[in-house]
C-alpha cells in the first residue's frame, strides 16, 4: 500500500455530509455532522461521553444508516477495505491467535495457506508472532488488544476505525501501544479514525482532532496538529505537544459548556 | 526500532524455588485430590456397615430389608438377567438422548434462523415440557404400536427441552461486537451460524446435554414402568417392578443400584466430553489457583 502522502497532497477518501442520526425516543445522537477524511489522515474524535462518537463510527462502518445526510465514499469499496478495533479486544475465545487474525480472510473464503504469510506478518507487526498458537485467555489485556489490531490490519485496509481501543488499559501499556500504532500506520499507510476520551492520546496520535459536544452530538471544532511524524517520546515531552494539548483541552471545555 | 523489538514478551522464566505459600497450596491441592474419591468411598462403606448392623441386630427379615450381603448376592447371582435388562434400558436411554440432542439442537437452530417458526412452535415445546411425562405416557402407548418407539418418544419428551432451551440461549448470546465484526466483513448467514453462533453456543449446549443425559434415563425408566409387562418390557424398571411383586427385595435393590450406576456413568461421560471440548478455551475449564 502507498506511503502516507504529505498533508496537503492527500486524496479524499470519504465525506460525512450533514449527517443526522436520531434514535427511537427522539435521542438526537448526531446533528449535522460533516467531516472530510483523506487518505493517510489520522483523525481523532474527541468528546465527552454520549456525544455520538461511537454512533459516528458505526455509521461510517455501515453498521447503521444515517437518519438524514449521506456518507460518501470516493470509490467503491471491497470486503476487507475496512478494519475495526473495538474497546474490548473482541476475539473469538475458541480460536487461537492466528485463527483470530485469519478471520477476515476466512470470511472472504481464502484458504489459510494462501494468506498464512499475511497473518504471520500482521502478528509480527504487533510483536506476537511467538503467540500464534495461544488462546486468547492465555494473553494479557494489552496482548489481546494487539491481536485485535493485527486482525484489523491484516487485510491492509484503507481505513481503520478504532473505538477507544486503549481505554481499558493501564497508562504504561497505553503509551506503548500508542507508539506502536503510529509505527504500524506508517508501515501499512492506512487512514485511521480513532475515538478517545483522552486529550493527550488524541494529540500524540492524530494530525486532526475533531472535538465534539453532546446533546445533540455535533462537531464543535477541528484542530490541526501539524507536528511531523514519526512521533516518539521526544514529542510527548516537547513544548509543542503541551501547546497542542492546551488547545485541545480548551476546545473540549468549550464542548462541555456547550452541552450544559 | 521495530515494533517487535519493543515487545519483550519472551517465555516466562521459571522461578527457581517455590515459596512457602505455594508449597502449602500444592499440598492442600494434593490432599483434596485424594479426598475427592476417598471420602465418598468411606461414607459408602460406613453406610453399608450401618445398614448391615441394623438388619442383623434387629433380625429384620430379608423380604422387608435384605442385608447388603444379600443384595450383593442378588447382584452377582442374577447378573445375567440384570445385565440384559441394563443393556435394554441403556440402549433406550442413549437412543433417546441422541434424538433429544438432534431434535433439541436442530429445533434451536431452526428457531434461531427463522423467527416466525420460533414464534409458532415455541409455546408447544413449553407445553410438552411442562406436562408430566407419566401423564402423557399411557396415551402414547395407546397410539404407538411399537413399545420401543413409545419408550423412545417418552424419554425424548423429557430430555429434549433442556437441549433446546440452552442451545437457543447460546445461539443468542453471541458477543455483539463480534456480530458487528462479522457484518463488516460481509459474512453470510451460514458463516455467521457456523463460525460464530455455534461455537458461542457450545458451552450452553453442553450444559443442557448434561441435564438431558440424566433426564433421558428418567424418561426411559418411567416409560418402561408405564409400558408394563407386555412386549419388550424387560428393562431394569420392569425388573424392579417384577421383583417387587415377588417380594424379592434384594433384587429390587440390586436393579436400583445398577440404574443409579448408569446415571452416574452417563453424567461422568458427558462431563468428560464437555471438559474435552472446552478445556482449551472456555473459562469453566480453567483451574483457578485461589
Ligand atoms: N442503539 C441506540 N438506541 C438508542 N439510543 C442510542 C443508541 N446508541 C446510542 N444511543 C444514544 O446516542 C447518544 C450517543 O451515543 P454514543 O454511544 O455514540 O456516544 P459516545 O460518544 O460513543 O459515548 P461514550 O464516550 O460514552 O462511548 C447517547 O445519548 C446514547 O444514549
Ligand atoms: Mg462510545
Amino acid at each position: 500500500m502507498a506511503k502516507i502522502a504529505p498533508f496537503s497532497e492527500r486524496q479524499e477518501l470519504l465525506r460525512v455530509n450533514a449527517v443526522d442520526k436520531v434514535f427511537p425516543g427522539d435521542v438526537q445522537a448526531l446533528r449535522a455532522m460533516s467531516l472530510t477524511v483523506r487518505e493517510g489522515d489520522f483523525i481523532s474524535l474527541l468528546g465527552p461521553s454520549g456525544c455520538g462518537k461511537s454512533t459516528a463510527l458505526r455509521l461510517i462502518a455501515g453498521l447503521s444508516a444515517p437518519t438524514s445526510g449521506r456518507i460518501e465514499w470516493a470509490k467503491t469499496r471491497a470486503q476487507g477495505d475496512l478494519g475495526v478495533v473495538f474497546q474490548e479486544p473482541t476475539l473469538m475465545p475458541w480460536a487461537t491467535v492466528a485463527q483470530n487474525v485469519y478471520l477476515p480472510f476466512r470470511l472472504e473464503g481464502q484458504p489459510y495457506n494462501a494468506v498464512k504469510d499475511n497473518v504471520l506478518e500482521a502478528l509480527k507487526l504487533v510483536g506476537l508472532d511467538k503467540f500464534q498458537n495461544a488462546y486468547p485467555r492465555e494473553l494479557s489485556g494489552g496482548m489481546k488488544m494487539r491481536v485485535s489490531i493485527a486482525r484489523a490490519m491484516v487485510t491492509q485496509p484503507e481505513l481503520i476505525l478504532m473505538d477507544e481501543p486503549f481505554a481499558a488499559l493501564d497508562e504504561i501499556t497505553r503509551f506503548k501501544l500508542n507508539n506502536d500504532l503510529l509505527e504500524m500506520q506508517a508501515r501499512i499507510g492506512c487512514t485511521v479514525i480513532f475515538v478517545t476520551h483522552s486529550v493527550f492520546e488524541s494529540v500524540f496520535l492524530s494530525d486532526r482532532i475533531v472535538v465534539m459536544a453532546a446533546r445533540p452530538g455535533r462537531v464543535i471544532e477541528e484542530l490541526h496538529v501539524d507536528a511531523p511524524y514519526p512521533r516518539n517520546e521526544n514529542f510527548r515531552t516537547s513544548a509543542e505537544y503541551a501547546a497542542h494539548c492546551r488547545a485541545a483541552s480548551q476546545a473540549l471545555e468549550l464542548a462541555m459548556e456547550a452541552a450544559a | 526500532m521495530s515494533v517487535a523489538d519493543l515487545n519483550n514478551q519472551s517465555a516466562p522464566t521459571k522461578a527457581p524455588t517455590v515459596d512457602a505459600e505455594e508449597a502449602r497450596r500444592a499440598r492442600r491441592r494434593r490432599i483434596e485430590k485424594t479426598a475427592r474419591w476417598l471420602l465418598p468411598l468411606l461414607v459408602m462403606a460406613l453406610m453399608i456397615w450401618v445398614w448391615d448392623r441394623i438388619v442383623v441386630w434387629n433380625e429384620i427379615p430379608h423380604f422387608i430389608l435384605p442385608s447388603p450381603g444379600r443384595v450383593w448376592g442378588s447382584l452377582t447371582g442374577d447378573w445375567a438377567i440384570l445385565w440384559d435388562s441394563a443393556l435394554l434400558t441403556g440402549r433406550i436411554t442413549l437412543m433417546a438422548l441422541a434424538i433429544a440432542v438432534i431434535g433439541g439442537a436442530g429445533l434451536a437452530i431452526l428457531f434461531n434462523q427463522n423467527k416466525m417458526v420460533e414464534l409458532s412452535l415455541y409455546p408447544y415445546a413449553v407445553i410438552l415440557q411442562v406436562t408430566p411425562v407419566v401423564a402423557i405416557a399411557p396415551l402414547i402407548f395407546i397410539y404407538v404400536e411399537s413399545k420401543t418407539v413409545g419408550m423412545l418418544l417418552c424419554a425424548w419428551l423429557v430430555a429434549f427441552f433442556p437441549v433446546l432451551s440452552s442451545t437457543t440461549l447460546g445461539l443468542n448470546s453471541v458477543d455483539h461486537n463480534l456480530r458487528d465484526l462479522f457484518r463488516i466483513y460481509g459474512a453470510t448467514r451460514w458463516q455467521r451460524l457456523w463460525m460464530l453462533q455455534l461455537p458461542s453456543a457450545l458451552p450452553y449446549f453442553l450444559g443442557g446435554l448434561k441435564i438431558a443425559g440424566g433426564l433421558s434415563l428418567i424418561g426411559a425408566v418411567v416409560a418402561e414402568l408405564v409400558a408394563g409387562t407386555g412386549g419388550v418390557g424387560t428393562g431394569l424398571a420392569f425388573r424392579i417392578q417384577e421383583a417387587g411383586y415377588r417380594l424379592n427385595i434384594a433384587r429390587m435393590f440390586a436393579a436400583l443400584a445398577i440404574v443409579a450406576a448408569m446415571g452416574v456413568f452417563i453424567f461422568a461421560a458427558l462431563s468428560l466430553l464437555s471438559h474435552m471440548l472446552l478445556r482449551k478455551w472456555h473459562e469453566s475449564a480453567i483451574k483457578r489457583e485461589h
